[in-house]
């Protein structure tokens, strides 16, 4: 009884942030999202499903989510490719080598956002000096696939640490066997490597798809959603409606609808997840 | 071969970016530099140095209250029997997941309502929001590998678990309080969604929110950028490379035990 008092105490704080700057908010933007409210007028009022309504008939939302998934899909699939063949050179050693991987990780997503917009410069960008044909922020057809360079850079890092500990984690002697019973390296690959590292595979799925779904800085560094909104994601909408509309109602309603997809994603991993085990 | 291929991708662009930063703004459309210079640094002065304060600021002050927030609660969840510790902990895990965008709305009105907006210490709840999960799951996970011995003898020697919490288990957590602090201090130092959202006064911008909206008065000055992103980058390949061991083990201690 003492020892629940105490518990008590010692959460408490922790919840209270949780809480209130958390799981309150999320509440209170579905309350907003109710609502018709500009910022700059102080002017809000009830409206129910009213922009609920507008959002299933506005092109722009589909669009928008369209741009995410296709985002998230391509980006997350590369990312665990070269992740993995990175982590399996790293798994031979290379200490130095890995301090390196790691950095990118640990760079402000804009600073390296605004790093390959230089780079893509299509005046005198080093990418655009090696291949003068392709204007990589400036059309529509590129300017979505560069931000998914950007996001691939970045985290292929983080997908390729947490692969290599799942790597370390199989035991030497499996291979050992393996090599006894004279298996090829691709058989060795696809019916050991693989399968073992199934568990590690599915966390950095589930990690990066719900990171990549919610992309917001290196698009708005690299094109603010354009060029003709073909990089705009939900998030970036969702931002634009809020901070520069200051249209609080309808901004809140694209906020919770992003919210309500990276749920259904979280739980369809979760229960995944779930029947792995 | 394939070593080259990764440190090119992964290294190359830092490298291209640190030569930008000394490349003569002049000179920026010939194919090389033809002499090297400072004054990309020079030019960044006071505003910058400032950003760089602020950010700071922010990070340590977030890291200290998710450290002293989140460690005692991590601690309960380890090692005292009470309800709902589960729950705290997988519905922490469930916040670290929410798109950030779920929240600006009712976090803006939120602080302009306590006149925090706008504001660097406004910015410190917020993120330690979006920290603390981290927190929780790396410490409880260190708690629970300290056998329950110790922390049994100290209840018999007649301790209430506020000082097995204090005198015990805080002194021997260092190395896991330090492999959060370094994960928490990364994750302010580059947030810019709250950033760009909250704080509207130049002056009080942050490194991600000023490098993001660094503009010239005509063009780009390009270089400049990349002497400011060599800046903001400094630190954080100091710490990365310090602490690379920890850095690794905090990022997949939780995801590989599941």
């Amino acid at each position: 009884m003492i020892e629940r008092r105490h518990a008590a105490w010692m959460a408490a704080p922790s919840v209270a942030i949780l809480a209130g700057v958390a799981i309150v908010p999320v509440f209170a933007a579905i309350w907003l999202s109710l609502h018709r409210s500009i910022v700059i007028f102080h002017d809000q009022r009830f409206v129910g499903l009213a922009n609920f309504r507008f959002l299933l008939s506005d092109g722009r939302f589909w669009s928008a989510l369209g741009t995410t998934i296709h985002f998230t899909v391509v980006a997350v699939a590369a990312e665990i490719a070269l992740g993995l063949a990175v982590a399996l050179v790293l798994r031979r050693g290379g200490g130095l080598l890995r301090a390196a991987v790691i950095l990118p990780w640990a760079i402000p997503t804009a600073v390296s956002a605004r790093m390959w917009a230089w780079l893509f410069n299509a005046d005198y960008g080093l990418l655009h000096r090696l291949a003068p044909a392709v204007d990589w922020l400036g059309s529509p057809a590129t300017a979505l696939y560069a931000a998914i360079l950007v996001d691939v850079w970045k985290t292929t890092p983080f997908v390729a640490l947490i692969l290599l500990a799942g790597l370390s984690s199989i035991p030497e002697s499996v291979y050992e066997a393996a090599l006894v019973d004279g298996a090829s390296a691709p058989r060795t690959f696809f019916g050991i490597t693989l399968p073992l590292l199934k568990p590690a595979l599915l966390v950095a799925l589930l990690f990066r798809s719900l990171d990549a779904f919610r992309v917001f800085d290196a698009i708005y560094v690299l094109t603010e959603g354009g060029p003709a909104n073909s990089t705009e994601t939900l998030s970036i909408y969702a931002y634009k409606t809020l901070m520069r509309s200051g249209d609080f109602g309808y901004g809140s309603t694209l906020s919770v609808a992003t919210f309500a997809c990276a749920l259904v994603i979280g739980l369809s991993f979760v229960r995944w997840l779930g029947r792995e085990r | 071969m394939k070593r080259a291929a990764i440190l090119l991708f992964f290294v190359g662009p830092l490298f291209w970016q640190l030569l930008t930063s000394l490349w003569p703004e002049a000179e920026l459309t010939s194919a090389l530099p033809h002499s090297l210079t400072m004054a990309n640094y020079a030019g960044l002065g006071v505003p910058f140095a400032r950003a760089v304060a602020n950010s700071f600021l922010v990070a340590a002050a977030t890291t200290v209250l998710c450290l002293a927030a989140g460690a005692s609660a991590a601690f309960a969840i380890a090692k005292l029997e009470f309800r709902g510790r589960s729950l705290l902990l997988g519905g922490a895990l469930a916040i670290s997941m929410f798109p950030p965008i779920a929240t600006v709305s009712p976090l803006y009105l939120g602080l302009r309502a306590i006149g925090l907006r706008d504001t660097l210490a406004g910015l410190v709840l917020p993120y330690a929001a979006f920290a603390l999960p981290l927190t929780l799951w790396l410490l409880t996970s260190f708690f629970r590998e300290v056998p329950d011995e110790i922390f049994n003898a100290a209840l018999v020697d007649g301790c209430t678990p506020w000082q097995v919490f204090l005198r015990v288990y805080l002194p021997l957590s260092w190395p896991a309080l330090a492999t959060c602090a370094i994960l928490v201090f990364i994750f302010c130092w580059n947030e810019l969604l709250f950033a760009l959202s909250f704080i509207s006064t130049p002056e009080r911008r942050t490194v991600p929110a000023a490098i993001a909206l660094f503009a010239g008065e005509h063009v780009e000055p390009w270089g400049q950028i990349a002497a400011a992103s060599v800046v903001a980058i400094v630190p954080l390949a100091a710490l990365t490379f310090a602490f690379q061991k920890r850095i690794v083990a905090g990022l997949t201690a939780g995801a590989v035990k599941g």
